[in-house]
């Protein structure tokens, strides 16, 4: 695509062709403006999309095996640890690194901060994107997929922790939907349904804020289930809900620099002037904002390890392992962001933003399976679970990059009838 | 006997309320953990692991009236005991066994323990109260039950289990299900029968009974022998007490024979309670509050708004 722009093509960004009054076509705007040869050169020229094929070539037969053969032939089949990579990645990893549809909704729309109104809609997008690839890996680690809707209609457990997660997932998957129907009528020259989310963005942002606050610490509670079983220094009956919720909001701040990042370097084709030249301080502004909920999030753990009196366990060796992950994970994203804040450097934030991410991936994935059956025995997930996980994860990187390509994300719609 | 009529009935009540509210000191006070605390009349059984031999007949007549496969070794293999699974630990409950025997070798000790793992059917269940399609249900018999036609198959409940009890049938690719012990609710249970293991053991270990008759039953078996019993009946209390209870001697505490004895006397739902308390908080106060900082944070805009008009 790069090779393309050099020598002068521009991609699609108007209803109507340049001096004339014809209409783009669906399929002239789903190939960005180019005839299908031109478009399919472009994808072999890309070598990510090799690194696709393989993954696809070895990861689809195993996803068709899951279903064919079940959950036994792709798990070691736990009874012990019933949650593995598709839960312990795709949802607990996942679900925290979209908070960005809500904080940026709420930042915009709600506290009218009209200078990140850029990188709204990619955080929009990262929020949507994560929360519909979440429930992909559910449906994959679920036994019986096709009974997803069952919590919602057939069989009610409204006083079951998951309850709340599946009603509220779906119900803010359909609120990002609706947030992100201006970028596709925009696209499409529809104008109704961009109007009438425009008269509604309030009450779908703080419907958003309320959402998130519940499922996000609905998912750190549905690990107060578990009182033996996560390690103590990771449970807090009392504080897991809001460790889940305050960790989320530097989780999807950073995640969003890491990928208006990858944009930036990647596609730096379909990224406008305006998007481009706000960036460094959008990424700064995001920072404070990261930084403020790090040092939330760093003392409200160590007030839990008080009021559970859990100091002494901070020497056994999962002490040493939870001092690791509150020092690489929190302490030291912590310091960087203040660095680049003080020095203006918006490299430095970057770099935090990426430890950030780690550190939250480290922490979901310590309360998930690694110190989950601390007194048991470690799980090693079955290499097909890594497959199809990497494969669903793949599918996520693909169906985003499909989407920046065309919605109105990272460039503006031109010439668009107010 | 005396017809009881409405009117009778309201005068009796409001009497023996008033009685009550007089004894406890307070109706509300009663009342104000929430607590479910069992079924008043529900089965029990309480097991005397002292006599236990690790026949195995229970783990065959278990597998019998639940109609399981047949198992790798049959039940008259002994070797089975020495068994070691993943992590160095004895065998667990599965999809092909809802029961097993353990044998634990307790230093100080002349001869083996035998220990009988099920589901112990607790009184507030965390699989009940952690399923989010209502799959399990505690029957006033005292069993935990299942449906396997609603589950949807997230395996919650087996982290909220704090013994370790489901097993999922992960081989099924169509319709895999929890396994786990249901009392023999639907055979035997629900017409006042004992479950298919008591009723099979050779050395009458297991008592079946009223549940607050076998808690009276166990600690007069620890009076009648103070030197032989342990004085704790293993749930009693634990979790917010079982249905299956366990005695065991002096010289093999429980924590050596297998049992976790850090469970606490709190129902795993109780550790959950701070989160949904602030679920109806959040869905009320969230709305006002946060159109509130809109309101200020847009004042300036909504000012010049106003003068512009004006």
């Amino acid at each position: 695509m790069k090779t393309y722009v050099t020598q002068g093509f521009e991609p699609i960004d108007t209803l109507k062709k340049p001096g004339s009054d014809t209409p783009w076509t669906l399929k002239e705007k789903l190939l960005l403006g180019l005839s299908s040869g031109e478009y399919v050169k472009q994808l072999v020229r890309n070598p990510f999309n090799w690194i696709l094929a393989i993954i696809y070539a070895v990861g689809i037969p195993i996803i068709l095996g899951r279903f064919y053969y079940g959950l036994g032939w792709v798990t070691h089949s736990s009874y012990d640890y019933p949650w593995g990579l598709f839960l312990g990645w795709g949802l607990f990893c996942m679900v925290p690194l979209s908070a960005s549809g809500f904080m940026l909704g709420t930042t915009v729309e709600l506290f009218g901060r009209k200078d990140f109104k850029p990188i709204e809609r990619l955080g929009l997008l990262n929020g949507l994107l994560g929360y519909f690839f979440a429930v992909m890996f559910l449906q994959a680690d679920l036994g019986q997929p096709w009974r997803l809707i069952y919590p919602m209609f057939v069989s009610l457990g409204p006083a079951a922790v998951l309850f709340l997660v599946a009603w509220h997932v779906a119900t803010y998957l359909t609120v990002q939907v609706a947030e992100l129907v201006p970028a596709a009528s925009e696209m499409m020259g529809w104008k109704a349904p961009k109007k009438f989310v425009k008269s509604i963005v309030l009450g779908l942002t703080v419907a958003g804020i309320i959402l998130s606050t519940l499922h996000q610490g609905a998912l750190g509670a549905l690990f107060t289930y578990a009182p033996g079983k996560v390690h103590p220094l990771w449970y807090s009956y009392s504080f897991q809900w809001f460790h889940f919720f305050c960790s989320s909001i530097f989780a999807g701040l950073s995640m969003l620099i890491v990928v208006s990042t990858l944009s930036k370097w990647f596609l730096k084709w379909r990224c406008d002037a305006d998007f481009l030249g706000s960036l460094d301080r959008i990424t700064l502004g995001l920072s404070k904002g990261a930084s403020l909920a790090l040092i939330t999030y760093l003392i409200i753990k160590l007030t839990a390890v008080a009021h559970d009196n859990e100091w002494g366990l901070l020497f056994t060796g999962w002490g040493q392992w939870y001092i690791f992950e509150l020092s690489f994970g929190v302490i030291l994203p912590l310091i960087l962001y203040t660095v680049a804040i003080r020095n203006q450097s918006v490299a430095v934030a970057r770099f935090a933003a990426l430890i950030a991410v780690l550190g939250i991936l480290l922490n979901r994935l310590n309360t998930a399976l690694i110190t989950f059956n601390w007194n048991l025995y470690q799980e090693i997930p079955h290499w097909r679970e890594i497959v199809i996980t990497v494969t669903i994860y793949a599918t996520y990187i693909l169906v985003y990059r499909a989407v920046l390509y065309r919605l109105p994300i990272l460039y503006t719609w031109k010439g668009e009838s107010k | 006997m005396k017809r009881l009529n409405r009117r009778s009935f309201l005068k009796g009540g409001l009497a023996s309320g008033v009685t009550a509210a007089a004894v406890t000191g307070s109706v509300g006070k009663a009342d104000a953990a929430g607590d479910f605390g069992g079924y008043p009349d529900s089965m029990g059984v309480l097991v005397d692991l002292t006599k236990c031999i690790g026949c195995r007949t229970c783990e065959a007549a278990c597998n019998k009236e639940q109609n399981l496969p047949a198992p790798d070794k049959p039940f008259t293999d002994m070797s089975v005991h020495d068994e070691v699974r993943h992590g160095g630990l004895p065998r667990r409950t599965s999809e092909k066994a809802y029961t097993v025997v353990n044998k634990y070798e307790v230093e100080g000790r002349e001869h083996p323990l035998f220990r009988k793992v099920q589901c112990n059917h607790c009184q507030e269940p965390g699989c009940l109260t952690s399923c989010f399609v209502n799959a399990y249900t505690k029957t006033p018999e005292g069993a935990v039950i299942y449906d396997p036609k609603v589950c949807v198959g997230c395996r919650t409940c087996m982290i909220a289990c704090p013994f370790y009890i489901p097993a999922y049938s992960y081989s099924s690719p169509i319709n895999p299900v929890v396994k786990k012990c249901i009392m023999c609710y639907d055979t035997r249970l629900k017409f006042g029968r004992p479950p298919a293991c008591v009723e099979a053991c050779p050395q009458q270990v297991m008592t079946f009974g009223k549940r607050k008759d076998l808690i009276d039953l166990a600690h007069k078996t620890i009076k009648s022998r103070p030197s032989l019993y342990l004085d704790h009946v293993y749930g009693e209390k634990e979790v917010g007490g079982t249905s299956w209870m366990y005695l065991t001697s002096q010289d093999a505490p429980f924590g050596e024979i297998g049992f976790d004895t850090h469970l606490g006397k709190q129902p795993i739902i109780n550790y959950v309670k701070e989160f949904l308390a602030i679920v109806p908080m959040v869905l009320t106060i969230w709305p006002a509050l946060f159109t509130g900082f809109h309101l200020l944070a847009t004042r300036k805009e909504a000012k010049k708004n106003d003068e512009s008009v004006s």
